[in-house]
């Protein structure tokens, strides 16, 4: 078996599992956004009076933080009221930042968990060798209610990069070129494993953004095999839970495995308005930006704003455009604020909000006007994601975001790294 | 067995384009139909008709994991929704709510916009009935998901096994 049908053969007490089953498993941890009102709503609806197990239940008030209308913060208001309720001991409020970076640093979620959050990018975790899969309320409200969620055991695919990544080449520029060759539609109910030597290169953080966009791709859920080093920082952040790592069996055949060189492979954007419409940057005609936006759970990492900052250092946001910058937990602004990354930025002329999802759906904090051109670390560039449906979006790495802020029009990084600086 | 008029949609629709972020904030099912297809078809909900069957194209439903995309087109009297395939949480979506959600590779090609369709959600067979009656052979869907579907949703079925 797999590791993936290990951690699900043991939240559904069986001894296997095999792709195409069905099964009912057992939740490590299940996570409610603040998007997320009909959670609630559709666990009083099935009946539901009290949580199943409330310890292993979390609030995330992330998508609108801190609440911009008086509905949304209405909503906020009843989560948390119901959290207090329930007896729920877990409820990150706005001042903590976007779920799948607060889970990490509060060790909450480690190697062999099942987690199901409702964030189509719960798929993240599986960086820290966890199960992590999104679903919608109702689905999140039956977990409530029993403990347990209905999950289809997913074909494993293997994704192999080889090859040594290149100056000024990022995660995300990885995943955008194996998007660009998979396609938005090419790994439904899936589960992806990323491994090969470029993998093995990668940083915590950096193998995050590798298993967030795997969502990207239909994927239900992705792994990584955990790094030694990784393991003992998960043990540092959890020193009283004990956890064992699985471990994929040897010979264990794979549905599929593709696998592609990125030896030499440059920086990657997706072009408007789908994921999956991807091109070297260099290749991409002279394109003026009005925005950048530096965050999220797929690009809002202190990794992803130190890059950041080793561009704009001693240069300025081009006055033709502005950079919206949004850590992903307050976590990582405080870190960023200690390292003075954030100095460093704020002086180049970026705006600095409030750490949560920010304009990646939408919702706030730097939404876009009609015919107006967004250069974006996050995850999505459909029509009107985040805001007019006749805005454009292109999804790149934090290097190429903050290049392009600096020139004001949609920029290879690597003009502005030179030496030591060019290994991100 | 469902028969309805057809709306026709390409590939890739998004969870965006079915319900845009900025009306998340929306909790009530009737607010929430009102904008179903906001962010691909403007005026939608004014001129589709209780019963409709919407037809997706490859992956219809992809991106977040909102149940608003769901709850707007049930709420709006959406029939079924038939496609080439589906986005794995928009499906589960829209089974939970009872929504029937059918994969049936060949359905743009064999569907004009209008057209009047019949759809066994049992068999997963789609007759074109607008067409001489031209049949696909959809997906069957599991049993365990005929059941939540039987039920008319998991809400139901929980209410059910609580009582």
């Amino acid at each position: 078996m797999h590791a993936l049908e290990k951690i699900l053969a043991a939240a559904s007490d069986r001894s296997s599992v095999s792709p195409g089953e069905i099964v009912n498993a057992k939740v490590s941890m299940a996570g409610v956004n603040d998007l997320y009102l009909q959670v609630i709503k559709s666990f009083r609806a099935m009946g539901g009076s009290r949580v199943r197990e409330p310890s292993r239940v979390v609030f995330f008030l992330d998508h609108y933080a801190p609440a911009p209308t008086i509905q949304s913060a209405a909503n906020q208001k009843v989560m948390r009221e119901f959290a207090r309720e329930q007896g729920i001991p877990h409820l990150f409020d706005i001042n903590t930042g976007v779920c799948h970076q607060v889970l990490l640093e509060a060790g909450l979620i480690l190697p062999g968990d099942l987690l199901v959050i409702t964030d189509s990018h719960t798929t993240t975790h599986g960086a820290l060798g966890a199960y992590g899969t999104g679903v919608g309320a109702t689905d999140l409200a039956s977990i409530l209610v029993s403990g347990e969620i209905w999950l289809r055991c997913p074909e494993i695919v293997r994704i192999d990069l080889e090859g040594c990544v290149s100056p000024g080449t990022m995660a995300k520029d990885l995943v955008l070129y194996v998007l660009g060759r998979v396609g938005a539609d090419g790994a439904i109910n899936q589960a992806i494993e990323y491994t090969g030597s470029a993998v093995e290169q990668l940083p915590l953080e950096e193998r995050m953004v590798l298993c967030n966009m795997a969502v990207e791709m239909g994927a239900e859920t992705s792994y990584i095999v955990p790094s030694p080093e990784i393991i003992a920082y998960l043990r540092r952040l959890a020193p009283s839970r004990e956890f064992q790592v699985p471990e994929t069996s040897p010979g264990y055949q794979y549905a599929e495995v593709k696998w592609f060189s990125v030896a030499g492979l440059e920086p990657q954007v997706a072009v408007p308005h789908s994921v999956d419409t991807v091109m070297p940057v260099a290749g991409v005609p002279d394109t003026p930006v009005d925005q950048g936006f530096i965050g999220t759970c797929t690009g809002g990492r202190l990794h992803d704003l130190e890059v950041a900052a080793r561009i704009l250092r001693g240069r300025q946001v081009s006055p033709r455009c502005r950079l919206v910058l949004i850590p992903a937990s307050s976590r990582v602004m405080l870190e960023a604020v200690k390292c003075g990354i954030l100095q460093d930025l704020l002086t180049a002329g970026a705006t600095i909000s409030t750490p949560g999802c920010g304009p990646c759906l939408g919702a706030h904090q730097g939404v876009l006007a009609p015919g107006e051109t967004c250069v974006s670390t996050s995850s999505r560039n459909f029509p009107g994601r985040m805001g007019s449906t006749e805005a454009a979006i292109y999804l790149a790495s934090p290097a190429t975001v903050a290049a392009s802020m600096v020139t004001g029009r949609l920029t290879d990084p690597r003009e502005f790294l030179f030496g030591t600086d060019a290994c991100l | 067995m469902l028969r309805g008029k057809t709306y026709k949609f390409g590939d890739n629709i998004d969870t965006d384009q079915i319900y845009p972020g900025r009306y998340l904030e929306l909790t009530e099912p009737g607010e929430i139909a009102g904008r179903a297809m906001a962010g691909c078809r403007a005026g939608f909900t004014a001129v589709f008709e209780t019963g409709g069957i919407i037809v997706g194209g490859r992956n219809f439903g992809c991106g977040s994991s909102r149940e608003h995309a769901a709850i707007a087109l049930k709420h709006l009297g959406v029939a079924a929704v038939v496609a080439e395939s589906f986005a794995r949480i928009f499906f589960r979506n829209a089974i939970n709510l009872g929504l029937p959600a059918i994969r049936c590779p060949g359905i743009t090609a064999a569907v004009h916009e209008g057209d009047l369709i019949e759809v066994d959600v049992v068999t997963g067979s789609v007759v074109n009935l607008s067409q001489g009656g031209r049949e696909l052979r959809g997906e069957k869907l599991p049993q365990f998901v005929l059941a939540i579907l039987a039920h008319g949703g998991i809400i139901p079925m929980w209410q059910q096994r609580l009582r």
